[in-house]
């Protein structure tokens, strides 16, 4: 819900719908992501359980709630800034990042892919953490 | 074959394969973020495979399912440009092709997201904001590897001269696109170079790397007519299900 990655849920008599749309097309957490809505469901007593993944309209991080954006803080990881500066122009330069620990915006871009598709790489020129940035999609 | 069916092949064909030469680079890349850089695209277009083949066994009907796409079909089947299958040489040559590739992709799914047939369309979509990464990633290395050293400028010189051959192909409309831009249904690539040459001008002229003059370009991979280079790639991806057919995780 935090990210934006569920979208609806269709109960009728004793049938649950969710459904829910991949942050990237290879997100590998998506197959976990299913599993955990299904396990979740079956222990509140569902049993007749459909998960649905729909493509469109394409997921943004636009959808990622406050609630959301601050846990990834607190675990260390940048949020996307709340307006994208940049996607298309190839000659843009880097997006200014908040630090996550010492909220210096003295950062640096090391590289635009980090741990997963969904981060790119990023590290303070203050206190030198290095951290991830959720980048804006 | 029916077109639409055959055009959701090639492009997901297309995705696939240069999904798995990238990922040669898994552990091999020439520094740790750079390695991860790579391997994330070729995830992106993993995924974005998936999507094409989970659509074209829903469009086939015969039980076949995007794992029977991907590792039951024999070379001729598969439909992918000639430029994605060719080796992955050595970092300029793999950043090249990147480049080329995330450049013609930008220009495809920017005009298919729109076009009236909802699941490539929205397959599209989605794929577009990975896409724009790549091209920014893959730009960026060209710019570095043209305007840098003396070795890096002759590696992607080189490169140039081995690839630029093969980008022809991008823009010259199979049979199956052929059939569908008639109907509306797919991009003729054809209407894309023109453009995709201004986008790969402009940073070749950051780069102070040349366009080559028009030459000979290579063509057959749309039609299932390949290198020699493909058969060695697919019997590496295809082998555990030829091995032990329908074995699961
Ligand atoms: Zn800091």
């Amino acid at each position: 819900m935090d990210l934006g990655i569920v979208r609806d849920v269709v109960i009728e008599d004793d049938k649950i719908e969710i459904i829910i749309t991949p942050t990237y097309s290879g997100c590998p957490a998506m197959d976990a992501i299913s599993m955990n809505i299904r396990l979740e469901l079956i222990s509140h007593g569902y049993t007749n359980i459909k998960i649905t993944s729909v493509l469109s309209p394409a997921w943004t991080t636009e959808w990622m709630s406050e609630t959301g954006k601050e846990k990834l803080r607190t675990y260390g990881i940048a949020p996307p800034n709340a307006r994208q500066q940049f996607c298309n122009d190839v000659f843009a330069a880097d997006e200014t990042v908040q630090c996550p620990k010492c909220n210096s915006s003295q950062t640096s871009k090391i590289s635009e892919f980090g741990s997963t598709a969904c981060k790119s790489l990023y590290q303070c020129r203050d206190c030198l953490e290095p951290f991830d940035y959720f980048k804006c999609h | 074959m029916n077109p639409l069916l055959a055009y959701t092949l090639f492009l997901g064909d297309s995705t696939l394969i240069l999904s798995q030469r990238n990922s040669e680079w898994c552990g091999h890349g020439p520094i740790l973020e750079q390695d991860i850089a790579i391997t994330n695209i070729s995830l992106d277009l993993l995924g974005q495979a998936r999507n094409f083949y989970t659509y074209a066994a829903s469009l086939k009907g015969d039980g076949s399912t995007e794992d029977s796409l991907a590792y039951m079909r024999t070379e001729r089947e598969f439909m992918n440009p000639l430029i994605v299958e060719l080796e992955r040489g050595d970092w300029a040559r793999t950043i090249l092709r990147q480049f080329f590739f995330s450049q013609y992709q930008q220009l495809l799914f920017e005009q298919l997201k729109d076009l009236p047939d909802e699941q490539l369309a929205a397959i599209a979509e989605k794929s577009l904001k990975e896409v724009n990464y790549h091209v920014r990633w893959s730009s960026e290395w060209v710019i570095r590897l043209g305007d840098g050293t003396k070795e890096s400028k002759q590696r992607i010189t080189t490169a140039i001269f081995e690839l630029y051959s093969y980008t022809g192909e991008l823009f010259e409309p199979a049979s199956y696109e052929v059939a569908l831009v008639a109907t509306g249904v797919a991009v003729d690539p054809s209407t894309l170079k023109e453009e995709w040459m201004e986008n790969v001008k402009k940073v070749f002229d950051r780069a102070t790397l040349e366009l080559p003059e028009p030459i000979f370009m290579q063509k057959g991979g749309k039609q299932g007519i390949h290198t020699e280079q493909l058969g060695f790639l697919l019997a590496e991806l295809q082998y555990l299900q030829r091995v032990y057919p329908g074995s699961e995780w």
